[in-house]
């Protein structure tokens, strides 16, 4: 049961009257594949809106050709509205349902309190159970909490979150993939390379927009370096996975190894790419987004943000004194991480991506 | 207010034409000002709501399939209008829109591919990517870059004549007038087909039946202004373009998605539930501007497109819901139409239908025959429910009249002679190419083109 079904369906209605005015239009059909998959519909349910929502990658070129936007009595701001209907797609999707309140409750304070809390929590247990670990530097991160009990935390939350991932993606590719041939191969290639590369934030040979005559690259450059970023820290991880469970070499690695290269290049990654979205996004004409969601996006860019600032200095200190409480608060940033993907701004990925696929699927030419 | 300050040359309208005589002027060294009387959101005029130009060339391009030769194009152009348009104007007209597209570019306007489009027009027709508010954007941040001084909200009150030479308009901003001296000036001001009250100079009480698609701030004043001080008009001053918009668009400003393409689909009654013209007459594209003046001429100045479930899907769909029900008495009563009258229309229209294979996309063989008016092609029994029907108002795009000009973009004086300094772009001028008819992107051509003209004519001019 969804609490605000109303205001759901209020945001559907919006959604089906600018689409409608949209599809009466249609002169913006080259900039990106909401408008071609517009075309290809005459009316707009809540299937059809949640999927033109999460194809839409906000460059914001529609609301500044757009001959309607407001203060017009029509007053179509599609980037605007599609927005607000991907935050309810969130909502709808969510694994377990009872949780979906957690995507309006996101933002800086709680993504803090969240890690303060998650660190507390594990200090204490340290603590209390292994009492040595934080007072020798040792260098050896296992001291600190050892390595049976950080496999089965994190392992734990990872199998968690990968279900609650999927689920909702089963639960979008349901709604909106109805009845439809399942996607080629090729159709799915191209469209993950259309989401590694965020072709549409530049597919017409221009970048997007931030405000009426700018058009800059440093949005789609800042989500690269998290992205990438985000995925280098994952490899790394797994390679350490590797290193101990099949080699028995255990952690810390030397400075120029593969798993300290890759967190090393990824967490710059991460620190650069979501602090240059936070200031990229601040400076983003305001008409572009759903300022519902300032918390949303920006509670998911400090958490990001945090685990590599940690991780980085988990790294440069790690034969220091601090190093056990700097490990008990990175594995506290990285925790509320893991446990905020599923019910955060990181979900935009997944059904981006599925949307890509149908889009690939549906545009297929017509034998 | 410094911006008001002399200016080489002052730019009275800041739509397509304005904004490409203005660039051309700063480009050639002269300080411009642009006066653009409606507010900086609704900049643009008439060209907000346009998406397309029309372009001769000789070779296929990345954005121009096959050729368009300059003879195909004029004979296109003479087709609509005629052959009523000025020979040699129009000749200039076509030969310089071949070089536009580049031109464009360097201001940063950029064009659909030609791959695909809703309308299929890519050998003859270049599209503006996102249309033609995507196209003002551009040329107001390159005119920014370039340093022309753009004033919004600016009305041109007075245009100063000393014998044929123009030494300074008034303008009014911000409840003061200002009087702004130039050395030349370009009027780019538009027509008159937001001012009601001269539309009913024409059309009577009608007028205030009409639906105006686009801007509101197109109402003829500086081309009024102009006739007072004894400028020589072209055109039929009665003369509109008008199409079919759905009734329950804006007064003003509703631009494309008003427009209604169900026409040929189904009948067309008036407010008696009667027929009035061939639905089925000729092709779509080339019959669409007649339905204005038609429904105009009805009484209470509307009609109604009345189509059954058969149609779906085989024209644009439109912003407005249809009207639907499952009886056509039902739906009469809906529309606020005599249902016996109505019912009969409908039921002397099936009977006249003949078989034959419906495509919408030819002049099929669908007709009827004994029936008056009768339906020439795409006629199909309205039998099918559930029934749908969409009230039409005549949509007023732009009007004719406008300022004759010479071949430098100079603004006529009666009598013949050229007024020394003042140059006409764009729809204020457009009457001496085109006096009827039109053809799809001509007047964003025929803006661009002499807007460029008057640009370079009223640089050199000032430069003396």
């Amino acid at each position: 049961m969804r609490p605000d079904s109303d205001v759901l369906s209020t945001e559907f209605a919006r959604g089906e009257r600018v689409m409608t005015v949209c599809n009466a239009c249609r002169y913006c059909e080259q900039y990106c594949p909401v408008f071609p998959a517009m075309e290809e519909r005459v009316a707009f349910g809540a299937a059809d809106l949640t999927y033109l929502a999460n194809l839409c990658h906000n460059c914001g070129e529609c609301l500044y050709a757009c001959q309607f936007a407001p203060p017009h009595e029509f007053g179509i701001n599609l980037p605007q509205t599609l927005a607000r209907i991907r935050l309810r797609s969130y909502e709808d999707l969510c694994w377990p349902p009872a949780v979906s309140a957690a995507f309006r409750r996101h933002g800086v304070a709680s993504a803090l309190g969240l890690v303060a809390a998650l660190s507390a929590l594990m200090y204490a247990s340290t603590r209390a159970m292994n009492p040595d670990g934080l007072r020798e530097p040792s260098g050896d991160f296992y001291a600190v909490m050892p390595h049976g009990v950080m496999v089965s935390l994190f392992g734990g939350v990872g199998v968690f979150v990968l279900v609650a991932l999927g689920m909702g993606l089963r639960g979008f590719w349901r709604q909106v993939h109805a009845g439809v041939t399942r996607p080629s191969a090729a159709e799915a290639v191209r469209a993950l390379r259309d989401g590694l590369t965020l072709r549409h934030l530049h597919a017409t040979g221009v970048d997007c927009a931030s405000a009426e005559d700018t058009r800059r690259p440093w949005r789609r450059w800042f989500h690269h370096c998290t992205l990438y970023g985000f995925l280098l820290c994952f490899a790394s991880t797994s390679v350490a996975a590797v290193y101990h469970i099949v080699f028995g070499w255990r952690a810390p690695y030397d400075y120029t190894s593969l798993p300290v290269l890759l967190g090393a290049i990824g967490g710059l990654g991460l620190l650069i790419g979501p602090a240059g979205l936070l200031v990229v996004r601040r400076l983003r004409d305001a008409e572009l987004r759903d300022s519902d969601q300032n918390g949303l996006d920006e509670g998911f860019i400090v958490l990001l943000w945090l685990t590599s600032l940690t991780g980085l200095m988990l790294l440069a200190l790690r034969d220091q004194m601090i190093m056990g409480a700097l490990l008990i608060v990175h594995l506290g940033a990285v925790l509320a991480l893991f446990l905020t993907l599923p019910y955060g701004k990181f979900v935009h990925g997944i059904y981006r991506t599925a949307a890509l696929v149908k889009y690939a699927t549906e545009m297929r030419p017509k034998s | 207010m410094e911006t008001l300050d002399d200016h080489d040359v002052v730019v009275i309208g800041g739509g397509n034409a304005g904004l490409c005589a203005a660039l051309t002027a700063r480009q050639a060294g002269a300080s411009v000002l642009v006066l653009e009387r409606a507010p900086r959101h609704v900049r643009g005029g008439n060209s907000r709501h346009t998406r397309n130009f029309r372009c001769a060339h000789r070779a296929p391009t990345d954005l121009l399939t096959e050729i368009y030769p300059e003879d195909e194009f004029l004979a296109d152009l003479k087709r609509v209008t005629e052959d009523q348009g000025d020979a040699e104007l129009s000749q200039l007209l076509i030969t310089r829109s071949a070089g536009c597209p580049e031109w464009m570019r360097r201001f940063g306007v950029r064009f659909q591919s030609s791959l695909r489009g809703t309308l299929h027009l890519s050998r003859t027709n270049l599209f503006f990517l996102g249309g033609g508010k995507a196209l003002m954007n551009s040329y107001y941040a390159a005119a920014e870059r370039a340093g022309i001084d753009v004033v919004y909200d600016a009305d041109v009150v007075g245009i100063d004549f000393v014998e044929t030479l123009c030494r300074s308009v008034a303008v009014r901003v911000g409840g003061q007038t200002r009087r702004v001296r130039a050395r030349a000036v370009v009027l780019a001001a538009g027509g008159f087909e937001a001012n009601i009250e001269w539309l009913r100079e024409a059309w009577g009480d009608a007028a205030d039946n009409f639906v105006i698609r686009g801007t509101p701030y197109n109402t003829g004043t500086i081309l009024r202004l102009m006739l007072d001080a004894g400028a020589e008009p072209v055109g039929d001053p009665r003369a509109c373009h008008a199409i079919a918009v759905d009734a329950r668009a804006p007064r003003f400003d509703g631009g494309i998605v008003t427009r209604l393409d169900s026409l040929p689909f189904g009948v067309v009654v008036n407010t008696h539930g009667e027929r009035f013209y061939d639905e089925g007459e000729d092709a779509w594209p080339k019959r669409y501007a007649i339905w204005g003046k038609l429904i105009a001429a009805q009484p209470d100045q509307i009609a109604y497109s009345i189509v059954d479930a058969k149609t779906a899907g085989t024209f644009m769909p439109s912003m407005f819901p249809v009207i639907a029900s499952d009886s056509i008495r039902e739906l009469g009563a809906k529309l606020g139409l005599p249902t016996d009258r109505l019912e009969h229309t409908i039921v002397a229209f099936n009977h006249a239908v003949r078989p034959g294979s419906f495509d919408h996309t030819t002049l099929d063989d669908c007709r009827t025959e004994g029936l008056t008016p009768p339906k020439s092609h795409w006629a199909q029994t309205i039998d099918t429910p559930p029934f749908g029907g969409y009230p039409l108002r005549p949509g007023i795009t732009f009007t004719y009249l406008g300022l004759k000009i010479d071949r430098t973009g100079r603004v006529v004086m009666k009598g013949g002679v050229p007024a020394r300094n003042v140059y006409a772009a764009g729809e204020i001028m457009a009457g001496n190419i085109l006096r009827r008819g039109y053809v799809a992107g001509i007047g964003m051509t025929i803006g661009t083109v002499f807007g460029r003209v008057a640009g370079e004519g009223a640089a050199r001019h000032a430069a003396r």
